[in-house]
């Protein structure tokens, strides 16, 4: 993967630009030690490495704001920074860039139970959130499993998901308002406490904006009770087909289940050796079932399910009776990537989106690709909305693999769009799955996706080598070439 | 005079938009016209009829998506839903009779452009919460699509969001995606008689507070609940505060009765039936309540919800008002007197800023609505922005131009 060429500029007159940021936010909150930049040379997409030009960590929405108007005024470009957790290299940082880090913007600002919401700063982290309403029995309903580490401004950027966004939603579905500081440096509120904030969706678009557009500061997040009982149900299935069948008929009864996640045989084994959760292993797929909600509920659609997988054609289930035993069932899924880190140097975490229908055919292919590739896989899956993560196994250090591994992950990606799926269902495209966008968008739809951002940015310094495959212009892009004249239909109806 | 033209494919829609930027001739974007009297009246002098681009073209019911053209009315959708079992969770409202239309005529486009919501939408989300994929034109006479045909995508920009409550600015849609659900297999409804606007809201929010899972949550001031077309309601000879509980028959039987102890202090709490309550979510989403009176102009507020009474309180110190509440309080619908001067605009507006919230003008003469903001305005940096992200899709503003505002 490439990174736009550096521009010598801003490296050439580097000291100047310290000085101007340290004008800016005084004390320790610029960074350009060498190796106090090695904190910030990559995220979650560990294979890429490069330290920022400078690293700014600024209090305040007015600090931010002058270091986005001194960038845009000397044209230096900019990467925006949570907790640096993206899969995808969406924090990855430029040489030629300053690295904004947004970790010292960590209060929950207000709590209103009333309005059910909070106010949060966006370097708070998601699982703080619902620590700081559990106490009166709410949560923030959206939970990737990076949760302890993952920043709220880094899920608004990926729009990000966990194991209960079936039911609940995504990040975007969560999110009622932002403040934002735009590359010009004007700040920008979207939303509120209330649930319509009318005119042009921004508010929607800046949710897996992946820090093109502009730079969270605050994020007013709708919180709402905690169901009062959860069970799970661990079904283990003799095949791929007979799970995914499974769930199509959870689905067909008309359940939306809190969550619902699919293991294969390899990752299962995984797990089981990691955390010893009391998974079967004589099967090839494993289903956990979640049923929330009130008591009543939960016992009624727990056996409704029962009557479903074994029609599947299951051939062990066990369902949870305590809280601990739910938790338990749990263990090994959250626990599937670093499992997989255990068995393997390293591995590469794909994120596409299918079609449920098309889950045979897919994890054929992936089989088909592990040999072709000679690397090993093991498949996660968020099975209620049909995001698959395969877990490719690969070590860097012996020359190749990892250009192997990424082009095994490319082919999955391509097999899911092909299937009627997309790229990405909660990652993000990052660096990672820029170039292959060309394969999930024509040119036209991508010149619109980036016209957006031309309205945001139109200097391009916000995140560039991130999301799009090649950047136009926005001179370019926004010129239109009319054809005047006739109707070139003349039979087109016409009253 | 105007020409209509109406296209019957995507082809044809490019075809009449390039027509319509090459003569630099702006066009008026309509479904079946429902809420055409809904935003400033759009300056064209010719209308692009989208209503022959309809029907079902794809509906997996396991997958959770449906695919349909954007002139399939909603009737048509909700019928073919029916039949696996399911439905469009955001419980698109028909405002076509409180605009002086006839009923049934929506479409799925103009709910998506509207970005439409009924009573469901604080458990389940707006029209732009389930929008999945779009094929579109924009007006640069250019077809493209976004999103896609899964549940799950975070793949480039969400630009579904974007045209969603765009109210045709930016592209006219060809083909919509939207994920819909399960319907619930039982409804039932909480009625609290007797309580004021306050204590409503107060008895709302404590519902919403619970986990129970209320999927509406309304309350209907005395004058209003006497014009309900369910007996129950409109005999309850008070105002009437409303609780929807949804699902499976155990878990509603559960949550009706734990909701009926938690909030026995606000006065009895009756239950209406399956029949009565989907009759009367209906009426509430339809603003059933304020279609009379054609001369009064009714506005549409999105506010934080447990400040709703306070934010209706306000606006009756200066403007005699007819008002109920949605969304527990965090949406009001409000007829203001036919005579109000610039439709009660500043009153209306002037309410919302100590908590926030925006409120739209939906029902008013068309000379009313090309002399105040129709929508909320915003503040100047948001609104420049707006402008940008518009001038991207539809730089020489073809697609019903003035329609937001002014220079829209
Ligand atoms: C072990 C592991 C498990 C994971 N599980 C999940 C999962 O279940 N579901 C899921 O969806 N993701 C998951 N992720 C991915 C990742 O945690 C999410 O994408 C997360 O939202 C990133 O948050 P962050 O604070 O780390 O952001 P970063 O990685 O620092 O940044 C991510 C992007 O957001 C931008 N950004 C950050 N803050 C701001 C801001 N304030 N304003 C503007 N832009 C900003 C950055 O520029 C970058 O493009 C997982 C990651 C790991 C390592």
């Amino acid at each position: 993967m490439k990174m736009p060429r550096p521009d010598p500029a801003p490296i050439a007159r580097r000291s100047e630009l310290i000085e101007r940021l340290q004008a800016i936010v005084p004390g320790e909150g610029v960074i350009f030690d060498k190796d106090a930049l090695r904190a910030y040379e990559s995220d979650g997409l560990s294979a890429y490495r490069q330290p920022p030009l400078v690293a700014v960590l600024p209090r305040t929405t007015a600090e931010v704001a002058a270091v986005l108007r001194l960038a845009n005024e000397i044209g230096v470009k900019v990467v925006p920074r949570g907790a640096g957790t993206s899969l995808s290299g969406g924090a990855l940082p430029l040489a030629d860039g300053i690295l904004l880090g947004m970790a010292r913007f960590n209060r929950v600002l207000e709590i209103d139970y009333d309005n059910r919401c909070a106010v949060v700063q966006p370097g708070v982290t998601n699982l703080a959130i619902t620590q700081a309403v559990a106490g009166r029995g709410f949560y923030y309903a959206p939970d990737p499993s990076s949760q302890i580490a993952c920043t709220i401004g880094g899920n608004v950027a990926e729009n990000s998901g966990g194991v209960h966004c079936l039911k609940y939603g995504m990040t975007v579905n969560n999110v009622l308002g932002l403040e934002m500081v735009l590359i010009n440096g004007d700040v920008v509120r979207l939303g509120g406490k209330h649930l319509d904030p009318g005119g042009l969706d921004l508010l929607g678009v800046m949710n897996g904006s992946e820090g093109l557009l502009g730079v969270v500061t605050e994020v007013t997040v709708r919180i709402q009770r905690r169901p009062s009982t959860a069970r799970a149900v661990l079904i283990g299935f003799p095949s791929n087909e007979t799970a995914g069948d499974c769930v199509a008929a959870v689905i067909a009864a008309g359940m939306v289940p809190g969550g619902m996640e699919m293991m294969d045989r390899p990752a299962i084994h995984a797990a089981e050796d990691y955390v010893h959760a009391g998974y079967p292993l004589d099967v090839e797929a494993l289903l956990i079932v979640e049923l929330d909600g009130p008591a009543a509920e939960v016992d009624h659609l727990i056996g409704r399910v029962e009557t479903i997988a074994r029609a599947a054609g299951a051939v062990s289930l066990r369902v949870s009776a305590s809280e601990d035993e739910r938790l338990a069932l749990w263990a090994g899924r959250k626990a599937a990537f670093p499992a997989v880190g255990r068995i393997s140097p390293d591995y590469y975490c794909m994120d596409g989106t299918i079609p449920r229908g098309a889950l045979p055919r897919v994890l054929r292919g992936i089989g088909e690709m592990s040999e072709k590739y000679a690397l090993k896989v093991a498949n996660v899956f968020h099975a209620g909305d049909g995001n698959l993560h395969p877990l490719i196994l690969y070590d860097a250090n012996h020359p190749g693999e990892l250009e192997r591994a990424e082009a095994f992950g490319g082919d999955i990606l391509k097999l899911c769009v092909e299937v009627g799926g997309v790229l990405t269902g909660e990652h993000g495209v990052g660096v990672e799955k820029r170039d292959l966008m060309v394969h999930q968008f024509t040119e036209t739809d991508l010149n619109h996706q980036q016209r957006v951002k031309c309205a945001f940015d139109p200097g391009g310094l916000l995140n560039p080598g991130k999301m799009f495959p090649q950047l136009h212009r926005c001179a370019e892009l926004g010129a239109m070439h009319v054809r005047g004249g006739k109707l070139p239909f003349p039979n087109l109806p016409r009253y | 005079m105007t020409e209509t033209v109406r296209p019957r494919d995507e082809a044809e829609v490019v075809a009449a938009v390039e027509w319509a930027a090459g003569n630099q001739q702006p066009v008026e974007l309509v479904g079946a016209g429902s809420k055409r009297g809904w935003g400033r009246p759009v300056e064209a002098q010719a209308v692009l009829d989208l209503s022959g681009l309809s029907g079902v073209t794809l509906y997996e019911p396991n997958e959770l998506v449906l695919t349909a053209r954007p002139g399939t009315t909603l009737g048509v959708l909700e019928d073919a839903l029916a039949g696996g079992r399911q439905h469009l969770a955001f419980e698109p409202p028909d405002l076509g009779p409180l605009l002086g239309r006839p009923a049934g005529q929506g479409t799925l486009g103009g709910a998506i452009a509207c970005n439409l919501a009924g009573p469901r939408r604080i458990k389940d989300g707006a029209a732009r919460d389930h929008f999945l994929g779009v094929k579109a034109v924009s007006g640069r006479g250019e077809a493209f699509k976004a999103g896609g045909r899964v549940v799950k995508n975070v793949t480039g920009y969400d630009v579904c969001k974007l045209l969603a409550g765009s109210f045709g600015t930016l592209a006219a849609m060809t083909e919509i995606t939207v994920k819909v659900l399960p319907a619930p297999e039982q409804t039932r409804t909480l009625v609290i008689a007797g309580l004021d606007d306050l204590a409503a809201v107060r008895a709302l929010t404590q519902a919403l507070q619970s986990p129970h899972e209320i999927s509406g949550a309304a309350h209907l001031p005395a004058a209003l609940a006497a014009r309900s077309g369910v007996a129950k309601i409109a005999g309850i000879g008070s105002s009437a505060t409303l609780l929807r509980l949804e699902g499976f028959g155990p878990s509603v039987k559960a949550r009706v009765e734990s909701l009926q102890g938690e909030l026995a202090g606000f006065g009895d709490l009756a239950a209406l039936t399956d029949l009565d309550s989907k009759a009367l979510w209906r009426e509430i989403a339809d603003v059933s309540c304020l279609v009379d009176e054609p001369e009064r102009p009714v506005w549409r507020l999105s506010v934080p919800p447990a400040q709703g009474a306070q934010v209706v309180g306000r606006i009756r110190e200066t403007l005699a008002v007819d008002a109920f509440f949605d969304w527990g309080g965090g949406l009001i619908w409000l007829a203001a007197p036919a005579d109000a001067e610039a439709a009660g605009a500043g009153a209306v507006r002037a309410a919302l800023t100590p908590w926030g919230g925006q409120a739209s003008l939906v029902r008013a003469s068309a000379a009313t609505r090309a002399s105040l903001p129709v929508f909320q305005p915003e503040a100047p940096t948001l609104a420049a922005l707006s402008a940008r992200v518009r001038a991207g899709f539809d730089p020489l503003r073809i697609l019903n131009r003035g329609r937001l505002t002014a220079d829209s």
